[in-house]
């Protein structure tokens, strides 16, 4: 059996943690480059621009690229024969407090009553995937709330059919304006039950930019969602142009005879992401 | 990342505005215009909000007075050591429009986030003579460029959420809604497809 020591994983959720603020992740300083070069407002043009310079700093500099450092939200995909020598929940939480804390980022968690900040940015939201094998990866999605508040889930009747999945995404993404920070990703969730489609649309965000679903009619869909959003002219920041959106990513679950879950997960142009395999 | 500018050209192109306004100046900006922001303003988000709610309900004075002022909507995160701040860019302003028309009625001149505000804001800032501007979310690395200094003021346990005093130089922004009621967000989406 394969064992791997708690501290190593408090070390790399520390690291991931700091350089995911200040760090965008290739794929996305390629899609804000694309984005610039086909952008048909020369003011949005000018934003993504600003953008582009934006991550340049915030990687030389060590400033976070958006002062949201977000709630952290972890994935684990554990093998099954893997053993953790202590305990890697709290190793966790240690190494976001830990990053938070030396990498100067914005502590954004608080209690949902008081409103009282914790402090220390935990507790990171965790999910963890048992697997078969020794495998043990790790990631961290540092999410902005600015964008997470305008997700949203419904429940269709089957009966909608795709029509009325793409009229619920569509709409949701133009709603929301210029709120969520676009260009925008959107990560969407079809599927499964109430929960499972939540999880789905944010574990969708993973994607890299621009990798279409392996679903033929899956990615057409992708496609088709896409060029509508963006054919709305809303807009980078809702200043108008052709670029609302940089990608939407969807993942897909069988769902129950009665039912057509789907939730939308809205992501900002600032994605932030890191992922290491112990 | 080497063919990037240090600035987009459109910094050619700002409106140069000093903070508190000018009597007068406000009058001159148009929903659509480009500016840039020079002089003192307040920061609050969320919490400050609610600590300087609960201050006016007990009949108390404010930590600040709002009269001719800019309130710019931010929870930067922690400066390093030998900066003045951290990242600084907007948050979303819809959070806020329930606190807006009482400030505005205070005298408060202007804000500034990103994304959309009420009706009511709207009806608020025509009655007040008052505007909104948005600046650039998720720039935060490049605004905190901006800011030249930052004073804690009030609510130094509210963390980010606290009420600061930044002198900026340079700060860009849009005009999102002027004096004469029009909304610039509106107009966008009105000229497009859906």
């Amino acid at each position: 059996m394969r064992e791997i020591k708690s501290a190593s994983i408090i070390e790399a959720v520390r690291q991931m943690a700091m350089e995911a603020a200040w760090d965008l992740e290739p794929d996305i300083l390629e899609g804000l480059l694309k984005a610039r070069d086909r952008e048909s407002s020369a003011l949005a043009g000018d934003v993504l621009e600003l953008l582009l310079i934006n991550a340049d700093i915030a990687s030389r500099e060590k400033i976070p690229v958006c002062q949201d450092t977000g709630v952290s939200v972890v994935f684990v995909t554990l093998g099954q024969d893997v053993r953790i020598v202590g305990d890697l929940m709290a190793a966790i939480q240690e190494g976001v407090r830990l990053g938070y804390d030396e990498g100067f980022l914005r502590k954004s968690v608080c209690d949902p009553i008081t409103r009282v900040n914790t402090g220390t940015n935990t507790p990171a939201v965790i999910h963890v995937e048992l697997v078969e094998g020794d495998r043990f990866h790790i990631s961290i999605l540092p999410k902005g709330c600015g964008s997470e508040n305008m997700s949203g889930l419904t429940m269709l009747p089957p009966s909608a059919g795709l029509d009325g999945v793409k009229d619920y995404v569509v709409d949701l993404v133009i709603q929301a304006g210029p709120n969520p920070c676009p260009p925008v990703i959107v990560g969407v969730g079809m599927g499964g039950t109430f929960e499972k489609a939540a999880l789905l649309a944010k574990k969708s965000l993973l994607r890299p930019l621009g990798q279409l679903n392996p679903r033929q009619d899956v990615a057409r869909l992708e496609q088709e969602i896409l060029e509508r959003i963006n054919g709305a002219g809303r807009g980078v920041h809702g200043l108008g142009g052709n670029n609302t959106s940089l990608g939407v990513h969807i993942e897909l679950f069988p769902a129950h005879i009665a039912s057509l879950p789907v939730a939308v997960n809205i992501q900002c142009h600032a994605h932030r992401y890191k992922e290491i395999n112990l | 990342m080497s063919m990037l500018r240090s600035r987009p050209d459109f910094f050619d192109r700002l409106k140069k505005v000093t903070l508190p306004f000018d009597d007068g100046i406000l009058e001159t900006l148009r929903a659509g215009d480009l500016i840039s922001l020079s002089g003192t303003l307040f920061t609050g988000r969320d919490q400050t909000h609610r600590l300087l709610f609960e201050l006016l309900d007990q009949g108390k004075e404010l930590p600040v007075d709002f009269k001719g002022q800019l309130l710019y909507y931010v929870g930067p995160s922690p400066a390093r050591p030998g900066r003045v701040i951290g990242a600084a860019g907007p948050t979303t302003s819809y959070r806020m429009d329930v606190y807006t028309p009482r400030l505005l009625d205070l005298g408060l001149k202007a804000t500034m986030g990103k994304g959309a505000r009420s009706s009511e804001v709207r009806e608020s800032m025509k009655k007040n003579f008052a505007i909104y501007l948005a600046t650039f979310g998720g720039a935060g690395a490049f605004l905190s460029k901006c800011i030249v200094e930052a004073e804690l003021i009030a609510f130094p346990d509210a963390g980010p959420e606290a009420l600061f005093r930044f002198t900026v130089k340079n700060f860009p922004a849009v005009v999102i809604n002027d004096v004469t009621g029009r909304d610039y967000y509106q107009e966008i989406a009105s000229a497009s497809s859906l």
